[in-house]
C-alpha cells in the first residue's frame, strides 16, 4: 500500500518556487504534506495532494519538470520514540531511507510518517512485522 | 540512375581530375597576380612568379592567407575584378572579429549554387521534391547558397529563412516539405517543436535533410534522423570560399565530398605551415580555382580534419574530409588546455542527455572558472537529491576524461537554456581577454 507524491523540480533562481505554488493555487490543488529538498544548486519540492495523477499533468503540460513516485507512509503515535522505531526495524533490514517527513492527522495524537526507500517492497514486508500500520491515500479523505 | 547533378565531374579519374586542376590553376593564379596588389606583393617578396606554377605540385611555393589578412583587407583589398562585374556581396557575420565580406560575379554564383545542387542530389533530390531552407537569408551564406542550389536541381523551394518554428511546421506540413535545409541545432530544435506538438516522426512527409554551418556530432545525427525520420547529411563551406556546397555528403555519410574541381584542398601542421599527406589530421587549406572576383589562394580555414581518398560506394571520385573536429575559432582555451564544445557535446550524447547546453567561462581571481549547464531530459528528473547529484558528478568524470579538465556541470530544467533559430549560441566567455 503506498502514497503517491509528485517531486516539481525547482532551479535555483527567485521566484521558481513562487511559479509552481501560484500555479498549483491557480488550480485549486490543496497539499496536504510537503518538503522542499535544497542543494546549492536546485531544489526538488515534494507534494501530497488528492488527485495526485490530475495534478501530475497539469503540472507537465504547463512545462514543469516533475515525477510522481510511490512513497510508503506508516502512522504512528504522536509520541518519542515511535519514529525511532521505524527507522530501526528498516535500518536492521539494510533498507537505506532517501528521505522522509510527517505530517499530523485528523485523528488526535497519531501522526503519519512518509519516506522514500531504495526498496519499497521489502519495506513493506519489514514494516507489517511490526505493529505499525501501513496507509494508502485513504489518509487523505479523512 | 545514381544521384549525381554533374557526373562527368564528380566521378572523374583522378588524373582527368589533376589535368583539369592544373589547367584551372595555372590561370587562376595568373588572374590573381595580375589583379590584386596585395597577393602580387606577397608572391614578389616570396619571389614566386605566376609561371613558377605548373600545376598544384608547386601550390606549395604560394604563401598562406589567414583569416586576419581577409580582414585587413577590408572591403575592396582582394577583389580581382571591377566592382562593375559583381552582381552580390556576402558576409561573415563578425561575430569573432571584423567582418570578412566576399564578392561575387555572376560567374562566381553559378559555380557556388552548383555545389549546392550538388549537395541536394547527393541527399536524394530531384525536380520532384519540396525544399524548406530554413537556413538565414540575407548577408549569410546558408539561404542564398541553398535557395540557388534547390532551383537549379529544380525542387519547389521553400524560402523560409530561419526563425518563426510554427510557421515552419505549418508550411512543412501543409506542403509536404521532402527535403529541410537549415543548421543541426535548428533541426533539432523543429524535432523537438514537431514531437512536443503531438507529431510523430512518420507524420511529415521528410525524407532528407541538409545540415551544417556549425559542428555537430554523429550523436547529433542519431538524435535528428531519430525525431525527423529523414536521413540527415552533412554540408560544409564558409563564405571565405563560396558558401555551404564547398563539400557535402553522400549516402555513406562517411566524410563529406570536396567540390575539388573549385576548390583545391590541402592539409597542413597548424604550427609549422608544412603539407601533410591524405589521412594526417591538420588544418585545412583552399585555393579556389576558378573564382573570378574574391578568388583565395591557400586560405588557413582553421578547420581541422583529415582527407581520404578511399573509393566511395557512391561511386564519387571526388576526395572526402572528415567532420570537421572543430574550428580553431571554436575552440577554447581554459586554464591553458584547448576544450572544443563538439567534444562536450559528443560526452552528453553519448550519455543520453540532450544537445542543449551551454559553456559558461569566467575569471575569477586571474583563474578561468569553467560551468557547462546541461539540460536533463525529463525522465533524467529523479526525487532524490543523491540521483540528481551523482547524474551530474559522472558527467563531470566523463568530461574530465575527455577534456582532462574539470567543469563544474549543473543540471538543469529541461527547455530553460535558450533556443537559437540559427547557429547555436554554446559558450558564454564571459572572460576580458582582449
Amino acid at each position: 500500500m503506498y502514497i503517491r507524491q509528485i517531486s516539481v523540480f525547482v532551479e535555483n533562481k527567485g521566484g521558481e518556487l513562487a511559479q509552481i505554488t501560484d500555479f498549483l493555487y491557480k488550480h485549486n490543488v490543496n497539499l496536504r504534506a510537503l518538503s522542499i529538498a535544497d542543494t546549492a544548486e536546485f531544489g526538488i519540492l515534494r507534494i501530497i495532494v488528492e488527485n495526485p495523477e490530475e495534478t501530475l499533468s497539469l503540472l507537465k503540460n504547463e512545462g514543469f519538470t516533475c515525477t510522481i513516485t510511490d512513497m510508503i507512509a506508516v502512522q504512528m503515535k504522536d509520541e518519542p520514540g515511535s519514529m525511532a522505531k521505524i527507522i530501526r526495524a528498516l535500518a536492521d533490514n539494510n533498507i537505506f531511507v532517501e528521505y522522509a517527513y510527517a505530517f499530523p492527522t485528523e485523528q488526535k495524537g497519531h501522526a503519519i510518517l512518509i519516506f522514500r526507500v531504495d526498496n519499497n517492497a521489502a519495506a513493506e514486508y519489514v514494516l507489517a512485522s511490526t505493529s505499525f500500520e501501513l496507509k494508502g491515500s485513504e489518509i487523505l479523505n479523512s | 540512375m545514381k544521384n549525381y547533378y554533374q557526373p562527368e565531374i564528380e566521378t572523374m579519374s583522378r588524373e582527368d581530375m589533376i589535368k583539369l586542376q592544373n589547367e584551372k590553376l595555372v590561370k587562376q593564379v595568373k588572374h590573381v597576380y595580375d589583379h590584386v596588389p596585395y597577393y602580387r606583393e606577397r608572391m614578389d617578396a616570396k619571389g614566386v612568379k605566376p609561371e613558377d606554377i605548373k600545376g598544384i605540385d608547386d601550390l606549395h611555393k604560394l604563401p598562406f592567407l589567414c583569416k586576419d589578412d581577409l580582414r585587413d583587407a577590408y572591403p575592396y583589398g582582394l577583389l580581382a575584378v571591377p566592382l562593375s562585374d559583381c552582381v552580390r556581396i556576402q558576409s561573415t557575420s563578425g561575430t569573432t572579429g571584423k567582418r570578412v565580406v566576399a564578392f561575387y560575379t555572376q560567374h562566381d554564383i553559378d559555380l557556388w549554387e552548383e555545389c549546392c545542387a550538388r549537395a541536394i542530389v547527393a541527399a536524394g533530390g530531384t525536380k520532384d521534391d519540396v525544399c524548406q531552407v530554413c537556413y538565414g537569408y540575407g548577408l549569410f551564406t546558408g539561404g542564398p547558397g541553398l535557395n540557388g542550389g534547390s532551383h537549379k536541381v529544380g525542387c519547389l523551394t521553400l524560402p523560409m529563412s530561419s526563425g518563426n518554428t510554427d510557421r515552419q511546421i505549418q508550411f512543412m506540413m501543409d506542403l509536404g516539405a521532402t527535403i529541410l535545409c537549415c543548421t543541426p541545432s535548428y533541426a533539432a530544435y523543429i524535432g523537438e517543436s514537431l514531437r512536443d506538438a503531438g507529431y510523430k516522426p512518420e507524420d511529415n512527409k521528410l525524407r532528407a535533410g541538409i545540415f551544417g554551418a556549425e559542428p555537430w556530432t554523429e550523436e547529433m545525427r542519431k538524435d535528428i534522423e531519430r525525431l525527423l525520420g529523414i536521413k540527415a547529411y552533412d554540408i560544409y563551406g564558409l563564405t571565405e570560399t563560396s558558401g555551404p556546397g564547398v563539400s557535402f555528403e553522400c549516402e555513406e555519410q562517411t566524410g563529406m565530398h570536396i567540390c575539388e574541381d573549385h576548390f583545391y584542398p590541402e592539409i597542413i601542421d597548424p604550427d609549422t605551415g608544412e603539407v601533410l599527406p591524405d589521412g594526417s589530421e591538420g588544418e585545412l587549406v583552399f585555393t579556389s580555382l576558378d573564382k573570378e572576383a574574391f578568388p583565395l589562394l591557400r586560405y588557413r580555414t582553421r578547420d581541422i580534419c583529415v582527407l581520404s581518398r578511399e573509393k566511395c560506394s557512391c561511386g564519387r571520385t571526388l576526395v572526402k574530409m572528415s567532420k570537421p573536429r572543430g574550428r580553431t575559432d571554436d575552440m577554447l582555451i581554459i586554464r591553458g588546455v584547448n576544450v572544443f564544445p563538439s567534444q562536450i557535446e559528443t560526452v552528453l550524447m553519448e550519455r543520453g542527455y540532450s544537445s542543449n547546453y551551454l559553456i559558461i567561462v569566467d575569471r575569477v581571481n586571474n583563474t578561468d572558472t569553467f560551468d557547462i549547464n546541461v539540460e536533463m531530459l525529463p525522465e533524467q528528473f529523479s526525487d532524490t537529491v543523491r540521483v540528481i547529484t551523482q547524474r551530474e558528478r559522472e558527467l563531470t568524470d566523463a568530461l574530465r576524461t575527455m577534456l582532462g579538465i574539470t567543469a563544474k556541470v549543473h543540471l538543469v530544467a529541461p527547455k530553460s537554456i535558450q533556443r537559437s533559430e540559427g547557429k547555436a549560441v554554446r559558450v558564454l566567455d564571459k572572460r576580458k581577454l582582449h
